[in-house]
């Protein structure tokens, strides 16, 4: 997101991406958190329960068994009409998974910050998506941070667009284990006062459990007759949800002075050739294109906030304009066919009126570092072939031996 | 069967706006044998009053009346229990 200048009363504090999105936790003050730690998220449970033991926060906190039992407990609280926060990573991700799905569709806004980390085996701590990634059919909204200021400031905006009444899904909050969650950045810590204003008092749309005049069920055995158009409704929400985050983006970019999207262009205009990647990557991947640019390549990027729902439009029209493109995945889909970004894209771009050659390289699994050169080189592979008109190989793996 | 709504004209998420609703759910159209009792055989000692699982039985005053349709699944332990065979299952059409 382009540099813009900050609305007075903010802050800017030495944090960790995990310190950042728990002090938009503090700012946001929900009325329930439930929780496990987890590395690479720890610091943000932690943080989080710091405050609500200072009573910096009202927040009831649940120390959760379990990341099974935090989930639970989250579905529970949000259907009683509390607004509720959760965090994890990879292996806790895998473990809520069963309550993940019921979480969107019970249509339960629940904002979780996802520290992405490679999920086992063999067992690893750092970076990759394969944690989210699995995960991007399950109902929920995806955005994806590239810093720690884009993490914060996605929690706070995540709240809102989960919240909203035609919407009503549930949230992850995404930014790359180690090399976002751990790494000291000047935060810049909006008002206290203007991010509550922001999200506002929740008023929960649905009817709530715990109402004695009005008694509902949620949850309800749910078989052939009907299961398919609550199915329905989630695939309406999903795609209304591509319309209505803009208008959330609109009023959050107005409030505070930013310049978020669905996507973010970055020298794409005049490009050539582009590479598409998510969160960190891409601020790796800026400092190359200046410096190719400098060279007098045309070369850009794109990165894409929001994997679900798919801004396909914007991706289309964004990639349109080029001749060759690279999408570097940190996941493998094991399809065989490519990483699930890879996959995504190629399949909107069938519906562009010239269709770009398309090139995959997955990078990054467990925390493999990504320089760079690595980058450089994807450029020059996409130069070749934006002269050429041959991709060699689609799939390509970035700095493995 | 009523029409059914669609998906635009139903609560989201699985919800149930109301409390209570299970008395609307008719269990008994799951039936595939319905009990038919011969009252001129019937001894009235409700031995299938007792055994019916799902209190489908209907007694007035001590008398066995009949079936109530709507609940019984037609699992036939009443036609089992019956000591003067007047409890038939006939195959639901």
């Amino acid at each position: 997101m382009a540099k813009t200048a900050s609305i007075p009363g903010t802050k800017t504090l030495p944090l960790m991406g995990d310190q950042a999105v728990a002090e938009a936790m503090r700012q946001i003050d929900p009325d329930v958190v439930a929780a496990y730690p987890i590395t690479p998220q720890t610091e943000i449970v932690m943080t989080f329960a710091q405050f609500a033991a200072d009573g910096k926060v009202d927040t009831e906190m649940i120390p959760v068994e379990s990341e099974h039992s935090a989930m639970s407990a989250c579905v529970g609280s949000a259907a009683a009409g509390a607004r509720t926060m959760t965090a994890t990573s990879a292996n806790g991700l895998a473990l809520m998974w069963e309550i993940v799905y019921i979480a969107a569709s019970t249509r339960l806004p629940i904002v979780m910050p996802v520290v992405n980390r490679a999920l086992s085996g063999p067992i690893n701590i750092h970076c990759d998506h394969s944690d989210t990634m699995g995960a991007r059919n399950s109902g929920w909204l995806q955005v994806y941070s590239e810093n720690a200021q884009e993490a914060y400031e996605n929690t706070i905006l995540g709240m809102r667009i989960a919240e909203h009444k035609d919407i009503l899904l549930p949230i992850m909050v995404c930014q790359d284990g180690f090399i976002t969650s751990h790494a000291v950045e000047g935060v810049e810590i909006f008002p206290d006062e203007a991010v509550k204003k922001f999200v506002g008092e929740y008023k929960p749309v649905m009817p709530t459990l715990l109402n004695v005049d009005k008694p509902v069920t949620y949850g309800p055995l749910d078989l052939q007759d009907f299961y398919f158009e609550h199915k329905r409704q989630q695939s309406e929400a999903i795609k209304n949800s591509l319309a209505i985050i803009p208008e959330v983006i609109d009023e959050f970019n107005k409030t505070f002075n930013r310049k978020h999207d669905l996507v973010e262009e970055y020298k794409l205009d005049d490009a050539d050739v582009a590479i598409l990647v998510l969160s960190s990557t891409a601020g790796t991947t800026k400092v190359v294109v200046d410096e190719l640019r400098e060279k007098g390549l045309k070369v850009g990027l794109l990165k894409p906030c929001f994997f679900r729902p798919f801004p396909k439009d914007r991706i289309v029209s964004a990639l349109s304009k080029v001749k060759a493109i690279a999408v570097l995945d940190r996941a493998e889909a094991f399809s065989g066919c490519g990483g699930p970004l890879y996959e995504e894209v190629k399949s909107v771009m069938y519906d562009a009126k010239v269709r770009p050659h398309l090139i995959n390289y997955i990078f990054g699994l467990g925390g493999r570092d990504i320089f760079k050169e690595d980058i450089a080189n994807v450029y020059k592979d996409l130069l070749d072939i934006a002269k050429t008109g041959k991709v060699k190989d689609q799939l390509n793996f970035i700095g493995v031996r | 069967m009523t029409e059914k709504k669609g998906w635009k004209d139903i609560p989201i998420g699985g919800l149930i706006a109301e409390a209570g609703t299970a008395k609307e759910y008719k269990t008994g159209d799951w039936r595939t044998f319905r009990p038919v009792v011969d009252h001129s055989k019937c001894i009235n000692c409700l031995q299938c009053w007792m055994y019916c699982p799902d209190s489908s039985v209907l007694v007035e005053d001590g008398k066995m009346k009949g079936f109530d349709y709507d609940h019984c699944k037609g699992c036939g332990i009443c036609a089992s229990i019956c000591p003067v065979k007047c409890i038939k299952m006939e195959k639901e059409e």
